[in-house]
């Protein structure tokens, strides 16, 4: 009995101990985009930090979860590895269609929308100044 | 009444209790749903210029608050399973409903969140950022409510010391809709 209770203390303060972490990293992320600009030097730019502190940290905090609250880490391999092709999946749909949003023109086509929608959205912040009230402007359109 | 489950219920090829097997799956095609909406939120958001001004309008606060509100849910909903693990089901119940709890202020948060960006006239057809924004939080809040009714209902099996697996099973539900989040805080409300 009393094994069992220790167990069951030391399995409580592990979870308690991963959400602790995960609050720090929240709170980095958070901070990331204010310190960033403070903390650039030579070819570390304020922008790769934000990326860092945003995208970096949230794949660390997605594997905390999924490692000790989803208990992959002692879960059979198979839904690692059914997990990872559905991600693949992304990735494929990602680098299929991407090319055609991301750019608007290639070498037989032209986005004109896209273009179009850009060049206004632009002028029309322009115009707002700091864009205090953009999306009013825009929406009164 | 006592009723004869599926075979489906009681065998196992992988190895792998069958409930748990099929949340992994739905889990599975969430990860397509969610995936392909944020990549193509990610394709978008690098394609236009223009997003940058709009998606700076997002209030950190809201976002990074209820950031917090999940990740404590998260830790209630595995000290629930913790708790069902070693066979206490008033207990789990109990952080099932400290869980419910959380996802509730996380809708209320949500709701007053929208309530003071829509009176601004930042709307789902403002433009396309705003589209993305409404649509991906809202399917995840949708997943949110959805999540909170079932636990709602494995909670009062669990008071009554049934069906504790299933606490488990809510719970790596609840995980995943927190891991959606994780990645949905930085893409709406961080990099701008």
């Amino acid at each position: 009995m009393a094994e069992h209770t220790e167990d069951h203390d030391h399995g409580q303060a592990h979870y308690v101990k991963i959400w602790a972490v995960l609050l720090v990293l929240l709170i980095v992320s958070i901070l990331g985009p204010v310190l960033a600009p403070h903390l650039e030097f030579g070819f570390l730019k304020a922008w790769m930090i934000t990326l860092m502190t945003a995208f970096g940290i949230a794949i660390v905090k997605a594997y905390l979860v999924a490692a000790n609250f989803m208990h992959l880490n002692i879960e059979k391999k198979y839904i690692s590895y059914m997990l990872a092709t559905m991600l693949m999946f992304m990735l494929l749909f990602f680098a299929g269609t991407a090319p055609d949003v991301m750019k608007h023109k290639g070498q037989n086509w032209e986005n004109v929308a896209a273009e179009a929608e850009i060049e206004r959205a632009l002028a029309a912040q322009g115009e707002a100044g700091h864009g205090e009230h953009g999306a009013e402007q825009e929406a009164a359109h | 009444m006592s009723m004869t489950k599926p075979i489906a219920t009681t065998r196992s090829a992988t190895g792998i209790p069958t409930g748990k097997l099929a949340v992994w799956w739905v889990i599975g095609s969430e990860i397509v749903i969610f995936g392909g909406l944020l990549a193509s939120y990610i394709m978008h958001r690098l394609g236009h210029p223009e997003w940058a001004e709009y998606a700076s309008h997002t209030n950190p606060w809201f976002g990074g608050i209820n950031t917090f509100v999940l990740l404590t849910s998260s830790l209630f909903a595995v000290l629930a399973h913790y708790a069902a693990e070693h066979g206490d089901g008033k207990k789990a119940a109990k952080w099932l409903l400290a869980t419910c709890g959380g996802g509730a202020i996380f809708a209320g948060i949500k709701a007053v969140e929208w309530t003071i960006e829509i009176t601004h006239g930042y709307t789902i057809t403002a433009n396309g950022f705003w589209s993305f924004y409404y649509t991906a939080a809202g399917i995840h809040a949708l997943h949110v409510i959805a999540g909170c009714i079932i636990m709602l209902i494995i909670a009062n099996d669990a008071r009554k010391g049934l069906e504790l697996h299933r606490v488990e099973l809510i719970g790596i539900y609840w995980h995943f809709v927190d891991i959606v989040w994780i990645f949905l805080f930085p893409l709406l409300y961080i990099a701008k």
